[in-house]
């Protein structure tokens, strides 16, 4: 399982209902059904994922997140979950506005890129390529990049509060210098 | 065929239907009471010993019991969702019981507006009462009695056909496990219902109608049915597969400048009209297109489908296809969203294909990828 994934099972509490977006194949869904009796949707827009998801036995939505999480209801849900995703959404204090809207609890992962070897790369003169960060600048779906402080900012000035942050590499939590040290991002946050 | 062969798709064979008659009394939503009433099913696939694998399968506008298959006498007579129901087809006969009725005021063999009325000894006709989804529900609830089940492993249908699994949701919600939705809508738009009242305007103005009673004439109303058919054939259709199947082709490589065939797409329309009218009844177009009319099961709630859908208990999924103009996505995402809002399961799709509203009647790989795997994960 992606490392981010993991660290998302753990913070899901027992029984929550939970809201994945860009949910992929389904498999943390099936975890968190599996190991926290968690309930739960996807939306995903991708036909090969959606599919997958069917097949996967967990609730999927084809909607498109751009549009908004209109069909969901105003607290319907205990934890709404985007992992890295984030960095493909166009409207993104849209979205996480939305999310708070939604959910009482939102999970946020993305690929961190204030890695020091994401910023060696652009001092170097060229779009970092990773791990975390697979695509060349001309076919990548991400749109919106961000390291740990921008990200810490933004929840500033959307009033998001922070309750837990993750920083991991390879897999393994980074705490010295996460936003130089971290390759992938995790966040639990609630409304202030 | 070698033994590694048994899992392709396949033809369930010759299917054989039945007629059952009912004796007791069945009182319609109109007011209305059939006294008595007989209801024409086929099933495929045999019930298993809990009675826990039956799936009805829910006609819509033009089709009928007689869903896969083909009957003995015809092999041209191929079910009408022979590409969706089979051993080895997404709704696969080697696990599931499969049943196929046709509704009452249907004229395919159930009792409706041709059968004779035990009252008058001649053909309903006119008089045959106007009936509705619920209606049909409550009749196919019967022949489930009869056949000994108690709830299904699911009920599907595609667009009036959905309908028919949604109302099996509020109208037995013990009776029904999952609910298979596709191309549907909670209600019909003005707009569906003023095609619908165009269409039977062409069949009422037809001088053959006789106010429906055309049996004793003699006659049928071959011209209004025709044109009924070409209006609803348009919605059907999206306008890109419309373009790309005919285009502006000229039948005759050039224009008449008369009022003969001139486009491809009028010669298919014609066709189309001519083909449909030759088999269809006019009272039961008329009864049909109403009973599409009517359903909105939101109607006693203040057109608050959250409310009406609260009865549920079935997990859902629901189809919807990007291109269907007649029952758009949008409204099956109004479905979805009364379901979500109590908290039912429900799984949605959302597909790419471009046949428009008839894309369920199609064979579309992402499309019954999901329903295949949606159906291999219900429990028996």
């Amino acid at each position: 399982m992606r490392p981010d994934l993991a660290a998302i099972v753990q913070w899901v509490p027992k029984g929550a209902r939970v809201l994945d977006l860009g949910c992929g194949d389904g498999s943390l869904l099936r975890s968190l059904w599996q190991e926290r009796e968690a309930p739960g949707y996807g939306v995903e827009i991708d036909d090969d994922n959606v599919l997958a998801c069917v097949a996967n036995d967990v609730n999927v939505l084809q909607v498109d997140l751009e549009s908004g999480l209109s069909l969901f209801g105003d607290g319907s849900f205990d934890c709404v979950i985007l992992s890295e995703t984030l960095q493909t959404i166009h409207r993104t204090e849209f979205l996480m506005r939305e999310m708070l809207r939604v959910g009482r609890e939102m999970i946020v992962s993305f690929p961190n890129f204030g890695h020091w070897r994401a910023r060696v790369q652009v001092a170097l003169g060229r779009m970092p390529v990773s791990q975390e960060l697979p695509y060349e600048w001309y076919e990548t779906p991400n749109v919106h990049h961000c390291t740990i402080r921008d990200f810490e900012d933004l929840c500033r000035r959307l009033g998001v509060r922070i309750r837990e942050r993750l920083a991991l590499h390879d897999g393994k939590p980074v705490t010295t210098l996460p936003n130089l040290l971290g390759s992938l991002a995790v966040y639990r946050c609630t409304a202030a | 065929m070698g033994p590694d062969d048994t899992n392709l798709p396949r033809s369930v064979g010759v299917a054989t239907p039945r007629r059952l008659r009912f004796a007791r009394p069945i009182s319609l939503k109109s007011g209305a009471t059939l006294d008595e009433y007989s209801l024409v099913f086929e099933t495929y696939g045999r019930l298993n010993a809990a009675r826990s694998n039956a799936v009805l399968v829910c006609h819509a506008l033009n089709a009928s019991h007689h869903v896969a298959g083909y009957y003995a006498d015809d092999p041209g007579s191929i079910g009408w969702w022979d590409n969706m129901i089979g051993p080895g087809k997404p709704l696969d006969t080697d696990r599931f019981f499969v049943i196929g009725v046709n509704n009452p005021g249907s004229c395919f063999g159930s009792t409706g507006p041709m059968s004779v009325n035990p009252a008058t000894g001649k053909p309903w006709g006119a008089d045959f009462p106007v009936v509705t989804v619920e209606d049909w529900v409550a009749a196919q609830a019967r022949l489930a009695d009869f056949l000994g089940i108690e709830r299904f492993a699911a009920v599907m249908g595609g667009s009036l056909g959905a309908m028919q699994a949604l109302q099996w949701s509020l109208s037995y919600p013990e009776r029904i496990r999952h609910a298979i939705v596709i191309a549907a809508t909670p209600r019909l738009s003005a707009q569906n219902i003023a095609f619908n009242e165009v269409a039977r305007q062409a069949i009422m103005t037809d001088p053959d109608f006789h106010g429906g009673h055309y049996y004793e004439k003699g006659v049928v109303p071959t011209r209004g049915l025709r044109i009924a058919r070409m209006i609803g054939h348009i919605t059907y259709i999206s306008g890109e597969a419309m373009a790309e199947k005919f285009g502006r082709v000229l039948r005759r490589g050039q224009p008449g400048f008369d009022f003969d065939v001139d486009f491809e797409v009028e010669s298919y329309l014609r066709y189309q009209g001519d083909k449909f009218s030759s088999y269809f009844d006019a009272n039961t177009y008329l009864r049909i297109t109403k009973a599409l009319d009517y359903f909105d099961p939101a109607a006693d709630y203040g057109g608050d489908l959250t409310a009406a859908l609260a009865r549920a208990k079935a997990a859902f999924l629901l189809v919807s296809f990007k291109s269907d103009w007649r029952f758009t996505p949008a409204r099956s995402r109004e479905m979805v969203k009364a379901l979500l809002d109590n908290r039912r399961i429900v799984s949605y799709l959302e597909i790419d294909a471009p046949g428009g509203h008839d894309a369920f009647l199609l064979e579309d790989e992402r499309y019954h990828a999901g329903l295949r795997s949606y159906l291999a994960n219900i429990d028996l």
